[in-house]
Parts: C-alpha cells; structure tokens; sequence
C-alpha cells in the first residue's frame, strides 16, 4: 500500500547538499505540522544519513545519494540509500562510539543519533552494492 | 555558518552561528586552529548562542581541538547550547570533557581554573 503522500529526490554526494537533503525533509514533512523538536529530530537523523552515505558509502568517489520521505497519518516514513561500498559488520558499525575514520574526526554517535532521535531504524547493506537506511517517527498529534 | 573570534588572556573564544555540519565543520577546524595558534592560546570556549543545527560532525570537531589542548594543559568548555545540542553532547559523553554552561561567564570560569559555586 503506499502512504498517502511521498517524495523522492535524486542528489550527487557532495557535502554541499547536507543542508539541502535536511531542508528537502522538513519541507516535506512541515506539511504535517510538526513541533519544533520534531523537525530538528528529522533534520538530525536525515544529516546523519545523508552524511555517511557521502563520506562513507562514496569515500570521496563519485555518486548519487537517494532521500525518501513518505508519511500515512503521523507516521513519518525516511529512507536514505547510497550505491557505495557498504558495510560489512552492521552490528558494529551501530554501536556508539564506533567509527572506521578516526582520522577525519569522525565520532561514531551518527548511528546513535540516529536511534535515538528517531523511533525505529533498521540497515540494510551489501558490501560493493550500498546501503539502505529506514527511519521511522510518529508525530505527536496537532 | 559564521564565525567570530573574542579573545581573553589565553582563552580563545568561538563565537559560531549558523549550521555545523559535515560541510561547515571542515573551516572551523582550519580557522579555529589557525586562531589558537595566533593568540598562543591555551584554553577553547565554543559559544553555541547562535548555532541553529548540529550534527555529530560537530561532536567530532570539538573532540579534536579537545585533545589539542589536553596537550597544551589547557581546558576547553561549551556554553549556550541549545536543549537539542545539548541532548547530542550527553549522549556522546562529550560533556564528561568538555562542560557545557548556560553562561559564557560561568564557562570562562572553569576554563580559567576559578570554578562557580
Ligand atoms: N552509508 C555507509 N556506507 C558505508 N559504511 C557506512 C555507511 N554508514 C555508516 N558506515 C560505517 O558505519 C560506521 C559508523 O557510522 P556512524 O555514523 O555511527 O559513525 P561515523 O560516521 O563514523 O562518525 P560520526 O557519525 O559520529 O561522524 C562508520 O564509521 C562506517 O564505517
Ligand atoms: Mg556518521
């Protein structure tokens, strides 16, 4: 069945477009008037995403990030998919604190952040075909 | 994402506003650490008042000019952090290292060693 209003978008993995992907999401879901907490929730997890899939997923090489958001109701619907080099571990890579690039200061809370700012989150990945991540929230009631 | 730079005795503080990101964070490292290097500074001190978004690009930012000063002995400290930062910086444990204060004045003080009340 699909929700009753979605939205897809197409963009090349740059850091440029962090800020656009958040703010492609909180247009699209500003339709359901959520509180300002929510959208900084969604804006959070989105850049969390978006970010590993430019960083990690791309390592710098060429590519397409993909941004899904969908909602039924006032359950908000996110996937965000890249066509890297996936993970091998996801378990590992889930747990806080853990990052495969201390060097570029990275921290290993995307994950996390993730979780925790959102209510369900699941990854799917294939190593050399890319990564897949569902992110799922209920809005409080208007 | 903007930055500001006041300076007192060998405290260096970051005024930042805007966006930290991936994309913003990579500048304020180079520019931060470029500033603490100029003023011969010690001590760091990030005002959030005006930042509107961070991610945890952020958090791996101030981890990194943490352990820069660790080397010099200095301290570093985060003031005026909004509720949804904040809530980034407990749950990364950042806030074991670095404090963050509702006040400038207040993060002033522990960075100088005159801890509050
Ligand atoms: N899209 C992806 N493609 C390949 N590897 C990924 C992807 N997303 C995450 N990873 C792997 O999972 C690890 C953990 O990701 P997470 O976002 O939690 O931390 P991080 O990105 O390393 O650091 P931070 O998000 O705090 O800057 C990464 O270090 C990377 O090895
Ligand atoms: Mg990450």
């Amino acid at each position: 069945m699909r929700p009753e209003n979605e939205a897809r978008v197409f963009f090349t993995a740059v850091s440029e477009n962090e800020s656009f992907a958040r703010l492609f999401a909180a247009g699209f879901f500003s339709q359901l008037d959520p509180t300002v907490s929510e959208i900084t929730d969604i804006k959070t997890a989105v850049s969390e995403a978006v970010t590993n899939a430019i960083i990690h997923g791309y390592e710098r090489r060429e590519g397409m990030v993909e941004l899904y958001c969908a909602y039924q109701e006032r359950k908000v619907y996110i996937e965000v998919a890249d066509q890297g080099r996936g993970i091998e571990d996801v378990a590992q890579a889930r747990e806080p604190l853990y990052t495969s690039k201390p060097e570029l200061e990275r921290s290993g809370m995307g994950f996390t952040i993730m979780e925790t700012f959102m209510e369900n989150m699941r990854v799917e990945s294939v190593v050399g075909e890319g990564t897949r991540v569902y992110m799922e929230k209920t809005l409080s009631e208007e | 994402m903007e930055l500001r730079f006041t300076k007192r005795n060998q405290t260096l503080i970051a005024h930042i506003s805007g966006e930290i990101d991936h994309h913003t964070s990579g500048e304020l490292r180079l520019k931060i650490d470029r500033a603490l290097e100029q003023i011969s500074g010690k001590n760091i001190i990030f005002c959030f008042r005006e930042v509107t978004f961070m991610d945890s690009s952020g958090i791996g930012m101030m981890i990194g000019r943490y352990k820069q000063i660790q080397s010099l002995g200095g301290r570093v400290a985060i003031a005026c952090a909004s509720p949804k930062v904040a809530d980034i910086i407990a749950l990364s444990g950042l806030g074991r290292l670095l404090p963050d204060y509702d006040e400038l004045k207040a993060a002033l003080a522990y960075v100088e060693g005159r801890e509050a009340e």
